[in-house]
C-alpha cells in the first residue's frame, strides 16, 4: 500500500506541477495584456491623438513641429504617417485619418469621391533644384527651353550650341547628357512637370505633368536620395531633386531663367518671393511655377494640408485646426531650418482664415 | 493478498488508460497542429490571389489581353501596359542565370570534388556568407562600386569587342539591363552554389570510383560519372536562383534606371515587375493606376509559377531521357 501511495504523487507531481505553472503563465499573460490594455486607455484619455497621413516631402516638417508643439499644447498629440500623397489622399477619403498631406491640389475627380468638402492650406514651401555633374562643377545657367529640350531628349550633348550660349566662357564637354528622373511618383515630379508644362508647349502635349510621367528618355532612381547618387555617380549627368538634397551632397546647382527675365538660384527665399508674386486662388489650388517676381526661382511648389471643412468630432475638430493655424504661422519661423520656404505673412493669414472657417 | 488485489486492479489499468488516450490525444493534437501549419500555406496564397485579383479588377476589365502585350506606361494619360516590365524581369534575371550557373556549379564541383578537405568548410561558409548580405546593401554596393567600375573599363570594353552584336549596341549609362543581371548573379550565386554542392555532394562514390576503374581522367568522371547523375538537381539549383532573381526588388531597382524599355541593348536602363511596383505604388493616385500595379504583382505571380512549371516539365523530359538511355 504505503509503496503504491507513494508513487502515484510522484508520478502526477511534474504533471500537475506543469499544469499550475502554465495556468499561472496564461494568467500573467492575460494579467499584462490587461494592464497594458488599460495603460493604453488612460494616454489616449488624457491625449487627444490626431492622425494624418500623406506626402513624404513634408515629413520632416510634422517631426519637427508636433515636438515643438507639444510643448504648445500638451493635450494633443500628432500623429503622421509618410506614407505618400497618393496614400494620404485615399486616407482621407476613407476618413481613416484627420487630415491628409500632398504635394499636388486634389483633382475635381478626386474632390467628387470625398464625403464632404476638403479644404487645402499651404504648410510648406520648396524649390527644386537642378543639378548636374560635369568637370569641376561650373556654374551653369539654364533657360526654360534648353531644359525641356534636355528632359525631351532633343538636346543630347554638354556643348550643344544651345547649352553654350547661356553659358559663355563655361567650358563644356563633348559628352552624353544623362538625364536623372524620379522612378517612384513624387511631388517633386509634379512641380517639375508642372514647371515643364508651362513653358513648353512640346512637353505639355507629349508628356504632361502628374506626380509621375512617361519619361521620354534617361535613368530613373527612387527617391531624391537615389536621383543625388546616381547624378554624383554619373559624369555628365543631370537631375532634379528638392533643394535640401543638393545641399546635403554638396552638388552644384544651377541658376534658371524666370518669368521676368532674370537668372535666378534656388533658396527659401527665392521660393517665398515665388508664392507672393504667384496668383493664388481662395480654394488654395494653385500652381507657383514661373512666378512673375523678378527674384523669383520658376520651379518651386508648395505642399498642402487637407481636411474636411465639417469636422467628425468638434471637439477634436478644433484642436486640429488650432494645429494647423499653429504651424502656418510659428511653425514657418522653424521650416528654412530643413530648407523649407518660409510661408509669405500674406499667404500664412489667407490660410489662418481659411481654417476659421472649418466648423 | 486482498490488499495487494486491491492495490493494483485499479492501479495497473488505471495509469494504462491514461497514458493510452493521452497518447492518442497528443496525436491528435499534433497532426492538427501540422495540419494547420500545412492549411495556412494554402490559405496564405489563396489570399494573396484572391486580394490581388480583388485589387487589379479594374485594370483587367478595362485593359484586358493588351495589358499584356501594351508597351506604353503612362500615369499621365492613365494608358498601363505590362510588357516592358515583363520583358525587363525575364532578360535581368536571365542574364543573372547564365552568369551565376556555370559559376555556381563549377565553385561546387571544385567544394566537392577537387578541393584540398581543409578548404571545403572555410570556402562553404564564405560563399554561404555571401547569402546574409542584405539586399539593399548589394544595390548600394552595385551603385557606388561595381557600376562606375562597369562603366569605365568593362562595358567600354565589351562595346569595342561585341560591338557588331544589336546587344552591346548604344550608349553605356552605367546602370541598366546588363548591371542589374550581374548585381543578380552575384545574389543568387549563393543558393545555387550550396544547393549543388549538397546534390554533387549526394551521387555515390561508387559512381566515381566505376569511372575511375574504367580509366577515366578527372573532367571524364566529372562530366559522365558526376555531373549527368547530378543533372535533376541541378537543374533544380538554376530554378531556385531563377525564382529569386525574378522576385528582387531593392537591388534591381537600385542599378536597372527603372524605365520601362524594350530593346536589344543589354546596356539601357529598363524595369522589372517588382521595381515598378515598388518604385510607383505609395504615390499612384488614380484607381486605375493603383489596379494596375496590383496586376503587375498578379504578373510578377504569374511569370514565378510559369517559370517553375516549365522547369519542372524540363526536368521531366531530362529525367526520362536518362532513365531511356539507362534501360
Amino acid at each position: 500500500m504505503e509503496i503504491v501511495v507513494a508513487t502515484t504523487p510522484v508520478s502526477d507531481r511534474p504533471n500537475t506541477m506543469n499544469k499550475i505553472l502554465t495556468k499561472s503563465l496564461v494568467a500573467s499573460l492575460g494579467l499584462a495584456f490587461a494592464l497594458g490594455c488599460s495603460q493604453k486607455q488612460e494616454v489616449a484619455e488624457a491625449q487627444t491623438l490626431i492622425n494624418g497621413a500623406g506626402s513624404s516631402f513634408d515629413n520632416p516638417a510634422f517631426m519637427m513641429w508636433k515636438d515643438a508643439y507639444a510643448n504648445a499644447d500638451k493635450n494633443v498629440q500628432i500623429n503622421y504617417q509618410s506614407v505618400g500623397s497618393g496614400a494620404g489622399i485615399k486616407q482621407l477619403v476613407s476618413q481613416t485619418v484627420d487630415f491628409g498631406a500632398s504635394d499636388a491640389p486634389m483633382t475635381d475627380e478626386a474632390m467628387k469621391t470625398a464625403p464632404g468638402k476638403v479644404l487645402h492650406i499651404p504648410i510648406v514651401a520648396g524649390a527644386v533644384a537642378i543639378t548636374y555633374n560635369l568637370p569641376g562643377s561650373p556654374k551653369l545657367k539654364f533657360d526654360d527651353a534648353v531644359l525641356a529640350g534636355i528632359y525631351l531628349g532633343e538636346i543630347t550633348k554638354w556643348n550643344d550650341p544651345k547649352i553654350a550660349a547661356l553659358n559663355e566662357g563655361v567650358k563644356l564637354p563633348d559628352t552624353s547628357i544623362i538625364v536623372v528622373h524620379r522612378a517612384d511618383g513624387s511631388g517633386t515630379t509634379f512641380i517639375f512637370t508642372d514647371y515643364l508644362s508651362v513653358v513648353s508647349k512640346a512637353w505639355s502635349t507629349k508628356v504632361g505633368k502628374s506626380t509621375a510621367v512617361n519619361w521620354p528618355t534617361g535613368v530613373g532612381g527612387k527617391g531624391s536620395e537615389q536621383v543625388a547618387a546616381q547624378v554624383k555617380q554619373n559624369p555628365g549627368a543631370i537631375g532634379y531633386v528638392e533643394l535640401a538634397y543638393a545641399t546635403q551632397n554638396k552638388l552644384p546647382v544651377a541658376e534658371l531663367k524666370n518669368a521676368a527675365g532674370k537668372y535666378v538660384g534656388p533658396s527659401p527665399e527665392s521660393v517665398s518671393e515665388a508664392m507672393s508674386t504667384a496668383t493664388i486662388p481662395d480654394d488654395f489650388r494653385f500652381s507657383m511655377v514661373n512666378a512673375p517676381g523678378e527674384a523669383a526661382y520658376p520651379i518651386a511648389g508648395a505642399s498642402w494640408v487637407l481636411l474636411y471643412e465639417k469636422q467628425a468630432d468638434a471637439k477634436k475638430g478644433k484642436m486640429l485646426v488650432n494645429f494647423l493655424k499653429w504651424c502656418v504661422t510659428e511653425g514657418q519661423k522653424r521650416s528654412p531650418q530643413l530648407d523649407y520656404a518660409p510661408l509669405p505673412d500674406s499667404v500664412q493669414q489667407r490660410a489662418v482664415k481659411l481654417l476659421e472657417t472649418v466648423k | 493478498m486482498m490488499n495487494t488485489e486491491v492495490a493494483t486492479t485499479p492501479l495497473s489499468p488505471a495509469p494504462g488508460r491514461a497514458g493510452a488516450q493521452s497518447t492518442r490525444l497528443g496525436d491528435t493534437l499534433f497532426h492538427l497542429v501540422c495540419l494547420a501549419g500545412a492549411l495556412v500555406v494554402g490559405v496564405l496564397l489563396a489570399l494573396v490571389l484572391w486580394q490581388l485579383f480583388k485589387g487589379s479588377s479594374l485594370a483587367l476589365k478595362q485593359f484586358g489581353w493588351k495589358f499584356f502585350t501594351g508597351t506604353e506606361w503612362n500615369p499621365v494619360t492613365d494608358q498601363f501596359g505590362a510588357l516592358p516590365f515583363i520583358f525587363g524581369t525575364l532578360v535581368s534575371s536571365g542574364i543573372a542565370l547564365l552568369i551565376a550557373v556555370p559559376l555556381g556549379i563549377g565553385t561546387a564541383i571544385y567544394l566537392t570534388d577537387l578541393a584540398p578537405v581543409r578548404l571545403r568548410q572555410p570556402m562553404t561558409s564564405l560563399i554561404e556568407m555571401l547569402a546574409a548580405v542584405p539586399s539593399v546593401v548589394w544595390g548600394l554596393w552595385g551603385l557606388f562600386v561595381l557600376m562606375p567600375l562597369l562603366r569605365a573599363s568593362i562595358y567600354p570594353c565589351l562595346q569595342k569587342g561585341l560591338g557588331f552584336l544589336p546587344l552591346f549596341q548604344g550608349p553605356i549609362y552605367g546602370i541598366g539591363l546588363l548591371t542589374s543581371g550581374i548585381i543578380l548573379a552575384i545574389m543568387i550565386l549563393p543558393i545555387v552554389t550550396s544547393v549543388s554542392r549538397e546534390v554533387l555532394r549526394s551521387v555515390p562514390n561508387l559512381q566515381r570510383e566505376a569511372a575511375y576503374a574504367l580509366g577515366a581522367t578527372r573532367w571524364e568522371v566529372t562530366r559522365i560519372a558526376v555531373l549527368s547523375y547530378a543533372r535533376r538537381g541541378l537543374f533544380g539549383a538554376a530554378v531556385l536562383g531563377l525564382g529569386r532573381a525574378i522576385g528582387e526588388t531593392m537591388a534591381v531597382t537600385m542599378v536597372i534606371g527603372n524605365t520601362p524599355f524594350i530593346g536589344w541593348s543589354l546596356f539601357h536602363p529598363a524595369g522589372t515587375l517588382a521595381s515598378g511596383i515598388a518604385n510607383e505604388f505609395t504615390e499612384a493616385t488614380t484607381d486605375i493606376y493603383q489596379s494596375s500595379l496590383f496586376e503587375l504583382g498578379l504578373v510578377l505571380l504569374g511569370v514565378t509559377i510559369l517559370v517553375n512549371i516549365v522547369a519542372q516539365a524540363m526536368v521531366r523530359a531530362f529525367t526520362t531521357d536518362e532513365t531511356r538511355r539507362v534501360a
